[in-house]
């Protein structure tokens, strides 16, 4: 079946089998391979991707459920060779190790900052607790996003 | 991991959706919100033939007050119960619920009708609308029907639908009185099944009890109401002594098993504290304690 895709900003078509899972047409057709495939049994949210904004689990959504619509992968942060706020401030407080975890977690904290950008600890623990890290025990996560909603809200303020 | 191979359709309309589930068979499902349908697929848990993908279809997204009832569509979100004025305002059973389902992520995409049809025991929704009096309505090419979700979830996993029903909505009948609902849910981490789940609702009449409604998550082959406890709050004075009494007979009527999250004596412990603490709960925000 052909699904029309937009993917960070750009148009795709791509013909696929119904039970493609969207995590493997992001990774495996369209070669974005940010997008991790973690437990593969929907536990863990290494997968998240953002469908028309919302957080969601590319592994347990089909390729051809996002015919129509827009996605945004680890991929689509970064503008014009600048990172993200949120990729700047995730380096600035180490919140990574192993990193495997990190783009599902950059992405989740990215739709919590779209719709709340002062978020407490409490908000952000809550907002990424469908997001597992096995490594830094989350200080450094919550940290980092804590710093990444300031320095958007700077800009924003600037920008204003 | 991929599930195995399957056809699918994405009507754009309710009867076009109703005519290629009937076309397709018995092994024909519906695709929702897919949080527990694809999971199950993966694991070749399920290999439907078809998938009938409701998600393009328009209307069935609404969460709405008509006749003294609350309708939620096919469509709407765990999500978008977290989200309603209208839930937190009348159901707050329903509002305590919403957010503690699986992890965020998922209350993105899972649906509530989804989650009833799919009929795990240790689904919340179940309790909820168990507690509420709730009925599905069910819709296939010979018609419409409402199913009282006391009907509609038989066994594990095992509904009363027929292969060719959609559920297009959920009615929950709103309270006429001065009333107060809660959910309490145990789990061991975000996003795990619960190890016990408790849903209530009470409604008061002129002082006393008048409706008392009473679920549990978990603790059984499907969502158990604890009818007994129930009976003896109908009518009764609101208070402590009735709360406990409640509490225990809720923890009679739960058939825990033992397993990973616990043992089936303490999990009947667990039923019977939050029954109590719950109904006091439900009692407060339904103004019986000022």
């Amino acid at each position: 079946m052909e699904v029309n895709v937009t993917v960070n900003g750009a148009q795709h078509r791509v013909d696929v089998e119904p039970r493609m899972l969207l995590v493997h047409m992001l990774r495996d057709r369209l070669r974005l391979t940010g997008t991790h495939v973690g437990c593969d049994t929907s536990g863990c949210g290494a997968c998240t991707v953002l469908l028309d904004g919302t957080p969601v689990k590319s592994c347990t959504m089909l390729a051809v459920q996002a015919d129509g619509r827009s996605v945004t992968t680890v991929e689509g942060l970064a503008r014009d060779g600048q990172l993200h706020p949120i990729q700047e401030a995730f380096k600035e407080e180490h919140g990574l190790q192993c990193g495997f975890c990190t783009p599902g977690m950059m992405l989740a904290a990215a739709a919590l900052l779209e719709s709340n950008p002062d978020p407490g600890d409490e908000d952000i623990r809550w907002a990424l607790s469908g997001n597992i890290c096995r490594c830094t025990g989350y200080v450094n996560i919550v940290k980092a996003v804590r710093r990444a909603a300031g320095a958007m809200r700077q800009t924003a303020t600037q920008a204003g | 991991m991929y599930p195995a191979r399957f056809d699918y359709v994405a009507p754009r309309s309710l009867e076009d959706a109703v005519e290629a589930l009937a076309g397709g068979g018995d092994d024909a499902k519906v695709l929702a919100g897919g949080q527990s349908l694809i999971p199950l697929m993966k694991l070749r848990f399920a290999e439907p033939s078809l998938l009938v993908d409701i998600n393009r279809i328009p209307g069935l997204d609404g969460i709405a007050e008509d006749g003294g009832r609350l309708r939620i569509g096919a469509l709407v979100r765990h999500n978008d119960v977290v989200g309603s004025r209208l839930v937190a305002d009348r159901l707050p059973v329903m509002a305590a619920a919403a957010p503690l389902i699986s992890d965020p992520l998922v209350r993105n995409l899972g649906t509530v009708c989804g989650s009833l049809c799919h009929a795990d025991p240790a689904g919340d929704w179940g309790s909820v609308m168990l507690a509420l009096g709730a009925e599905v309505v069910a819709r296939s090419p010979s018609g419409e029907r409402t199913i009282p979700v006391s009907e509609l979830l038989v066994d594990t996993f095992t509904t009363s639908l027929a292969p060719d029903e959609i559920v297009t909505e959920v009615r929950v009948p709103l309270p006429q009185r001065r009333s107060g609902g809660h959910y309490l849910k145990l789990e061991r981490k975000v996003g795990d099944f619960a190890t016990v789940g408790v849903a209530v609702q009470l409604e008061l009449d002129d002082g006393r009890i008048g409706r008392a409604g009473i679920a549990l998550t978990a603790v059984g082959p499907r969502n158990v109401t604890a009818t007994e406890a129930e009976r003896v709050l109908a009518g009764a004075e609101p208070g402590p002594d009735a709360f406990a009494e409640a509490g225990r007979l809720a923890a009679d009527a739960a058939e825990p098993v033992d397993d990973v999250r616990g043992s089936a004596r303490y999990k009947r412990a667990v039923v019977q504290t939050f029954v109590e603490r719950a109904l006091t709960r439900a009692h407060e925000i339904a103004g019986g304690s000022r």
